[in-house]
Order: structure tokens, then sequence, then C-alpha cells
């Protein structure tokens, strides 16, 4: 049986998914379980971050240019990668735009995803839903954080949507 | 000696079996990590800096109406029995309380309660926001939570990034940052050896399952404690709902599962039941982890109506009473000390008395 995702392997980890009411079969190849975090049905609990971090100096995902060495040290907090190799824990919220992407590796390890859908911090006035359809300057405002946060994806959407609104 | 009379309900309100699903659920807890911009995270800041955040979110819960007037517990200034009784009641972790394998507090380390809210200071993340009700409540717990978290966000600037939602020092609680966990005893799933296959059927669902005391504690008596494992890329209520419909599902097994034992095995199930009452009833000493198991066993004879003569709210009571610091304390003693498992027999059989004579 092939990989339902890369279409190419054999699937060799079978996964039976409940979304919606709905029982899905999943068949990953090896390299696509480890992507989503799923070497084995067992491991996404218990190795959650030991191995892959500790695979973090050596090379980075999906990024790295062939040969480099990826390292970092948060111009805040003075933190570096093997300090959090060591711990597990990052040092400060620079650390997470310091880090860039292979967090997002990271993060789609272990949480299957990489963006936040939650309720979002207004500083003046606590939590919010996400506004579906913020006006044209909450809409300039977000896009100017998002390029401010490296957030490239986030900017075009954003770039997308205020040309729609002009 | 802590005085947790400042406390209304000695901050056990959870245990009162009044809520719903009180068979089965003891407790729901929801907590939310949230750190200060202004900070670096816990394992780097220095001790002048953990005063300022300890100082500035009390002046914050002050401003606000649901810490109006909490009550502070500096780890930092408890005995380490006191410490630990606060972790007995499920108020503190083991970590905060200085009682993790380091065995070292925090400098400024605190808990910050009143009523059902509290804000643990100085963790791992500068603040860890919980609320904690009893039986089977996601709803109303992470409401109150939820307010609390709008409270002192407009007074405290929250670390929050477009991409990654709320920031904290450990990327698996990054995003909502948002932990609910359901405490539920499923003996007829152990009994009937189904267990394995509902623990790890969570797994495959986005969930997982600790112990009595949450992270990295141990199963005993048949209690678990089930709650989110993800906490980014949902909404805050898509995790509760998840978490809700599995918890339904999990208490359905349950149910299942006990009615089977009482179709294939009621003579077994009354004796073990009943032995397990006697064992507590005139037992001369008890080691925790045995009366953990008896009392996992009377809970279950009090579900299935074998039992009349005591009621879920005393076999919660003996669980948080029976634990060593709080034994310990009772007595003026240490909690290794070796005469607790009669001190704890003493007290067991005290109260299933009283509360037999009372139910006649």
């Amino acid at each position: 049986m092939k990989c339902s995702q890369c279409q190419q392997s054999d699937a060799v980890v079978h996964l039976t998914q409940m979304s919606n009411d709905q029982v899905t079969q999943v068949h990953l190849c090896e390299r696509c379980a480890a992507e989503r975090g799923l070497e084995t049905s067992g491991a996404l609990g218990k190795t959650p971050l030991a191995s892959y971090i500790a695979a973090m100096g050596q090379t980075v995902p999906d990024t790295a240019l062939p040969g480099t060495e990826f390292d970092f040290v948060c111009h805040r907090c003075g933190a570096t990668l093997q300090d959090f190799q060591e711990s597990g824990r990052l040092g400060c919220p620079d650390c997470y735009r310091t880090l860039g992407e292979p967090l997002r590796g990271l993060l789609r390890r272990l949480h299957g995803a990489t963006r936040h859908t939650g309720e979002r911090y207004l500083a003046s006035g606590g939590t919010s839903s996400p506004p579906p359809e913020p006006g044209h300057v909450h809409l300039r405002e977000q896009l100017k954080r998002a390029i401010e946060s490296e957030d490239f994806e986030l900017a075009a959407q954003l770039r997308d949507k205020l040309k729609v609104l002009e | 000696m802590i005085d947790l009379t400042l406390l209304a309900d000695g901050g056990l309100g959870w245990l009162d079996a009044s809520g719903p699903m009180s068979h089965l659920v003891l407790s729901t807890r929801v907590r939310l990590a949230r750190n200060l911009q202004s900070h670096v995270f816990g394992s780097r800041t220095a001790p002048a800096d953990r005063e300022v955040i300890l100082k500035s979110v009390e002046d914050a819960g002050r401003d606000g109406g649901l810490l109006g007037h909490a009550v502070c517990y500096r780890m930092d200034s408890l005995e380490p029995i006191d410490r630990q009784l606060l972790h007995e009641r499920h108020l503190v972790s083991k970590e905060l309380a200085g009682l993790d394998a380091e065995a070292r507090v925090r400098p400024a380390a605190a808990l910050l309660i009143q009523d059902r809210l509290g804000v643990m200071l100085n963790e791992e993340d500068h603040l860890r926001l919980q609320g904690m009700r009893s039986g089977f409540a996601l709803e109303a717990t992470y409401g109150e939570v939820d307010r609390l978290d709008s409270e002192l966000g407009q007074r405290l600037p929250f670390a929050f990034h477009p991409e990654f939602g709320y920031l904290t020092s450990c990327p698996t609680n990054v995003g909502t940052g948002l932990r609910a966990s359901v405490l539920i005893h499923l003996p007829g799933l152990v009994l009937t050896k189904e267990i394995t296959k509902v623990l790890q059927g969570l797994g495959q669902v986005g969930l997982t399952h600790r112990g009595l005391y949450g992270e990295g504690s141990e199963i005993v008596g048949t209690f678990f404690q089930l709650s989110n494992q993800t906490t980014l890329g949902k909404s805050e209520q898509d995790l509760l709902d998840h978490l809700g419909k599995i918890v339904r599902q999990v208490m359905e097994y349950e149910e299942q599962a006990r009615q089977v034992l009482v179709r294939d095995a009621p003579a077994i199930i009354e004796d073990k039941v009943w032995r397990a009452y006697g064992l507590l009833r005139y037992g001369r000493t008890l080691s925790f982890d045995e009366m953990m198991n008896l009392l996992s066993a009377v809970r279950l004879g009090v579900g299935l109506k074998m039992i009349t003569g005591v009621g879920f709210y005393t076999l919660n009571k003996l669980l948080v009473y029976c634990q060593p610091a709080h034994l310990a304390a009772a007595h003026g003693l240490s909690t290794d000390d070796p005469s607790l498992p009669v001190q704890r027999a003493r007290y067991v059989r005290k109260l299933l008395e009283d509360e037999a004579l009372r139910r006649g």
C-alpha cells in the first residue's frame, strides 16, 4: 500500500483518526509520518522534544541550505541553541522570532500546526475572538506586525485582503 | 504553619462532589499559560525581576474584581510540609512547590488565589491562570478563567505573537496556552482490562492522560487526568469541545464496563467492593497507595449502589485528607513519620463510622 500523502513510498504507519464524528484511516510512509510526528503510536506524547531538538543542531528541517549548520543566539536574552537543547525551554518571547523556520518545524511536529487560531490578545482590552473581516486600519496594523515578525505567509494574505477591500 | 483558613473553602471547593457527573468525574481544571512581554521567561529571570513580576501581577489582580481579595502564598517563605499541603490540594504544581527532582523553590514563586480561581506565579511561565470546579464542568471552568485572563490582560502586557499566539517558555504550551483536564475515575475499564485500548485511543485523538497529580505523576487508585495534548492550531472552544466529547465517550465506556462487570461477575464485584469497605472501616494500618486502591473499589460500590453507608463527598475528602502532608500536619508529625499509616487508618475508620451512623 502506498503512502496516502506522498503517493510514492510504501505506507508503514496506519493511523485511525476521528474528526467530526467521522473515522478515517490514513496510511503514511515513514517520512510523512515523521513529518506529522507519528513515527510510532506512542511516540507523540512520550518523546515530545528531546530527539527533535537534538537534531536541530545538525540540520535545519525544510529550510537549510545543504551543508549549513544551524545555530542561534537570541539577541535579547542570550539563549543559545544549546540552552534550548538542554532544557527544552525558550529564553524569552523574542526567541520565537529568532528561531524562525526551524521552530515552525518543531511546532508542526508537536501540535500538527504552526498558526494560532484562538483568541487574540488586545493589550488595551484583554482578548477577543479572531475578527473575521477587520477594517483597513486594523488590517494595515496586522500587516505591519506580520512583516516585522517576518511572517510573510500571513503578510501576503493580509495584503490580498487589503487589495480586495480597497 | 500555613493558614488555609484564609481561603473560604480551604481551596477545596472542587472536591465537594456537587458538580455534574460527580460519580465519575472528581474535578475539572483549566489553566492558561501567560508571560509578560517585558521580561524574559521563568528559567532566565533574575530574582529582582521575579519580585517585580509578582508585585505587578498582585497589583493587577487587586485592581480587578476576580482577584480583588486574593490571598498570596509565597512558596519561598513556606515550610516544605506547607508547600506539599498546597500541592496535595491541587492548588500548586510540584515544580512551583519545589517538590520536583530539583527540590528547589524558585525566588518569588507564589500562588495568588481567591475562591475557585488562582494564578501560579514565577513557575516555568510568569503566570499560570487556573480554575477548578467539582465534577465535569469544562465550559463553566474555562469561562471563569477566561474572564480572569481578560481582566489581567487589560492591566498587564502579555507576550503575544500574531502567528504563534500566546508565547510560553515551552513550545508545547504555545498558542492558546490552554490545558484543560478532567480527573476521572475509571475502575470499570481497568477491571475489564479495556483501559489500555482507551488510553491508546486518547493518543490518537490528540489527548493525553496523567496520574492523580498531573504531569509526571503515577496512576493510583484508577484515577486518571485526561487533557488536551496540543495547544496550537485550534481555538480554545474547539479544544474544549473536543476534550468534552471524548470525555463523554470515555464515561459511556466506563458505564458500559460497569454493566458488564455486574452482569458477568456480580458476586466477584460485590465481594471486592465489600472487602475494600471492610478493610477501610476496620483496618489498623493503611499506606497511601493501599488506601487509594481500597477507596477506588468502594467508590465503584457506591456508584453501583451496592454500598449506601457512604457518599462521594466523604470518599473525596478521604482522598485529600489522608495524603502524607495533610495527615502529618494534622498530627504535628513529619511526612515520613512511621506512624502515619496508623494515623491514616484511624482517620478513615472515624470518618466512615460517623458517616455510616449519620446515614443509618
